[in-house]
């Protein structure tokens, strides 16, 4: 789950962080009250969504008069930002960070994340803070500094001392930079989040370490022991179907196809899109049922699925072990019937009840084709919407 | 012959009392697991099907002589039931359960691996090997059929359909591990090739990866460096978007890395046999086999 700049910075300053001072705005009178209220001269407009790349978009702009800070709120605010991370139709603004400017000497890079590979959270962090992480890998590798987080203990001490002198923090600096650090990890580790990133942690001229933007993720399995971090979710920023799919216990992924697929199992359904494409078709999106799906699920699913009106094609495809194939048969009939399906509808089924489930779909007397392997299954449903 | 579970198992499972813990121990000793206990707090003296529960994994082992244990109990208490098998000297622990928070995952992995045990999964089907009649996990057994192919997967479904691919071509299967789709597994792709490796029942493997990470490419590394038999390898997802979960919590490409392509790629350059088509999975197997032969 991803917080927006504000709800991380908010997070932050709950471990003793510093972050710049700032109000949330909804309204360009708002903004312009913020700015009042900041009292100084140089303030920062942030536009408040999830994708990334909101600078280079222009949604983070610097003001110097409150009449300034309105005309950025006018532009911004009800309007779609388009980022290179949010596609075509970019992110409706509804709120506004408005921030103090700050005197800052020297940007910094630092985030923490889980080192799958190592199996373990580590933090990362460079002097080159402002750019993008991915493009100081690329171009100058050994300028990213890696350093262990204890997943109990949090970051050693020593650790984060070791990084503030490679980083040449300079040294009235250096203890409150290192104490940054630890704090940072404490907050990863006790939010349960999947990554934090200061892009840029800066020092000032007048001499502090600040958290100049902010950027969590949290980890949705940890979500159950984290109640009031459940609250930060803003469902504006996720795909509607897909927070739908998520309340009927399904996974759902839209994709850009025409040949929606059902299927059980995350890795089936991932090498069942792969195989429509192989056959020439598209996927219209990833559609995981789950290990034991009832009937019900299996009528959400098709209504998620027809809600696409990409979609001009259904492919079923089922290996049953714990789930029976005579009852998610039974799910099928009972979707085509209470939808009044008109696509074509390909149907695999394999594993437990196998026998029982494709005598219920030929009983049916619908227009279901059966399919006895998925490179067959694949062929049918390419051939039907083509 | 197989890898980690066969006739010498004695399984307990923790979470007996639940609905799926109670379904899948009866069809796991069905199958022919030796299970010789359950464990669930506050239900010690009582019996599943005449299995005997006891209230703590220590006791259970004291009595029974259990050696492995299959964890279904709920993700906000797995990381708990982990650290308690492992505390008690349990060796083999296998865990279905799914959604436990990665934190938890990074936490059991260094439990178990300072305790000496060995952790299957989380969020896995489990491990079975059909010529030694022990099933460890919720695969059906009956696609199943005794041989000397080996089997490792991060997914569960997949990995039924490429051992039925196989069945049905009369390749039979000596162990098969499905490792679990997390970011972080007790046993990995390695491990298990390591073991097949050294397995004389063990001919031939079947490697299954997904995107996300770049666990598949150390695999194929290792393959490269270590392993000198026959290896077909599968990933999936080459159709999966950037930056989105597949369901599974570790199937992601973060950062323009862990994609299908450069998984296929690695695997390739070390003389992997890759399936371009999940539908040939049995049949590359096959041509594997056949061309050393």
């Amino acid at each position: 789950m991803k917080l927006h700049e504000f709800q991380a910075k908010e997070r932050f300053r709950a471990y003793g962080l510093s972050t710049p001072r700032g109000l949330v705005a909804d309204s360009v009178e708002a903004v312009r009250a913020a700015y009042a209220e900041l009292g100084g001269e140089l303030a920062v407009v942030k536009a408040q969504i999830h994708a990334g790349g909101r600078g280079k978009a222009g949604g983070v702009k610097l003001v110097r008069s409150a009449d300034e800070a309105a005309g950025v709120a006018e532009a911004l605010l009800g309007k779609a930002l388009v980022t290179k991370q949010n596609g075509p139709d970019g992110t409706i603004v509804r709120r506004l960070l408005v921030e103090e400017g700050l005197p800052i000497a020297k940007e910094y890079y630092v985030a923490i994340t889980l080192d799958r590979q190592r199996e373990t959270p580590i933090l990362m962090a460079s002097a080159e803070g402002g750019t993008e992480i991915e493009e100081v890998a690329e171009r100058n590798p050994g300028a990213i500094l890696r350093e262990d987080v204890d997943p109990v203990r949090g970051l050693a001490e020593f650790r984060a001392r070791r990084v503030t002198y490679a980083l040449g923090v300079p040294k009235p600096l250096a203890r409150a930079f290192a104490a940054t650090l630890v704090k940072l990890a404490r907050a990863f580790l006790d939010d349960d989040a999947s990554m934090v990133e200061v892009n840029p942690l800066v020092t000032t001229k007048d001499d502090r370490v600040i958290c100049l933007d902010g950027k969590m993720l949290l980890d949705d399995n940890a979500l159950f022991r984290h109640p009031g971090l459940s609250e930060l979710r803003d469902e504006n920023e996720e795909d509607p179907t897909e927070v739908r799919a998520k309340a009927a216990g399904l996974s759902y992924v839209n994709l850009d196809g025409n040949i929606g697929c059902l299927v059980n199992g995350a890795g089936l359904a991932m090498a069942t899109m792969d195989i429509i494409k192989l056959h020439g078709g598209e996927p219209a999106n990833f559609l995981d049922v789950g290990g034991s799906a009832s009937a019900e699920q299996v009528t959400t699913a098709f209504k998620i699925i027809l809600g696409d009106p990409a979609v001009k094609g259904i492919l079923v495809n089922i290996f049953g072990g714990i789930m029976r194939c005579d009852i998610v048969a039974q799910g099928v009939v009972d979707a085509t019937k209470a939808l009044g399906l008109e696509c074509p509808l390909v149907v695999r089924l394999h594993g437990t009840n196998m026998a029982e489930g494709r005598a219920i779909l030929e009983s049916s007397g619908l227009k279901i084709t059966p399919a006895g392997n998925m490179r067959e299954a694949a062929t049918k449903i390419v051939e039907a919407v083509s | 012959m197989s890898i980690l579970v066969g006739k010498d198992t004695r399984l307990i499972t923790q979470g007996i009392t639940g609905e799926y813990g109670r379904l899948h121990t009866l069809a796991c000793r069905a199958y022919g697991t030796n299970v010789v206990a359950g464990v669930t707090p506050g239900r010690g003296g009582s019996a599943v099907d005449d299995i005997p529960v006891y209230d703590t994994v220590s006791e259970a082992r004291e009595k029974t002589g259990a050696n492995a244990t299959m964890i279904f109990v709920p993700a906000a208490f797995a990381a708990d039931a982990v650290e308690e098998a492992a505390e008690a000297g349990i060796e083999l622990i296998v865990c279905i359960t799914e959604g436990i928070p990665a934190l938890d995952e990074a936490r059991m992995k260094r439990i178990v691996t300072a305790a000496g045990a060995r952790m299957i999964g989380p969020n896995c089907p489990g491990i079975i090997s059909p010529g030694e009649k022990c099933k460890v996990g919720i695969m059906p057994g009956f696609i199943h059929k005794p041989g000397r192919i080996g089997v490792v997967s991060r997914s569960g479904t997949l990995t039924y359909e490429a051992v039925w691919q196989f069945s049905e071509l009369g390749l039979g299967q000596s162990t098969c591990i499905g490792i679990g789709g997390d970011p972080v597994i007790g046993t990995t792709h390695i491990d298990s090739l390591a073991l097949f490796q050294e397995d004389d029942g063990t001919e031939a493997i079947l490697m299954i990866g997904e995107i996300g990470g770049t666990a598949e490419e150390e695999a194929a590394q290792f393959v490269r460096d270590h392993v000198t038999k026959p290896v077909v390898g599968f990933v999936a997802g080459r159709t999966a978007p950037a930056g989105k979960r597949m369901g599974h919590a570790g199937a992601i490409i973060a950062g323009g890395k862990g994609t299908a392509a450069e998984k296929m790629e690695a695997m390739r350059a070390a003389g992997i046999a890759v399936a371009e088509s999940p539908a040939d999975l049995g049949s590359t197997m096959a041509e594997a086999l056949a061309a050393r032969a």
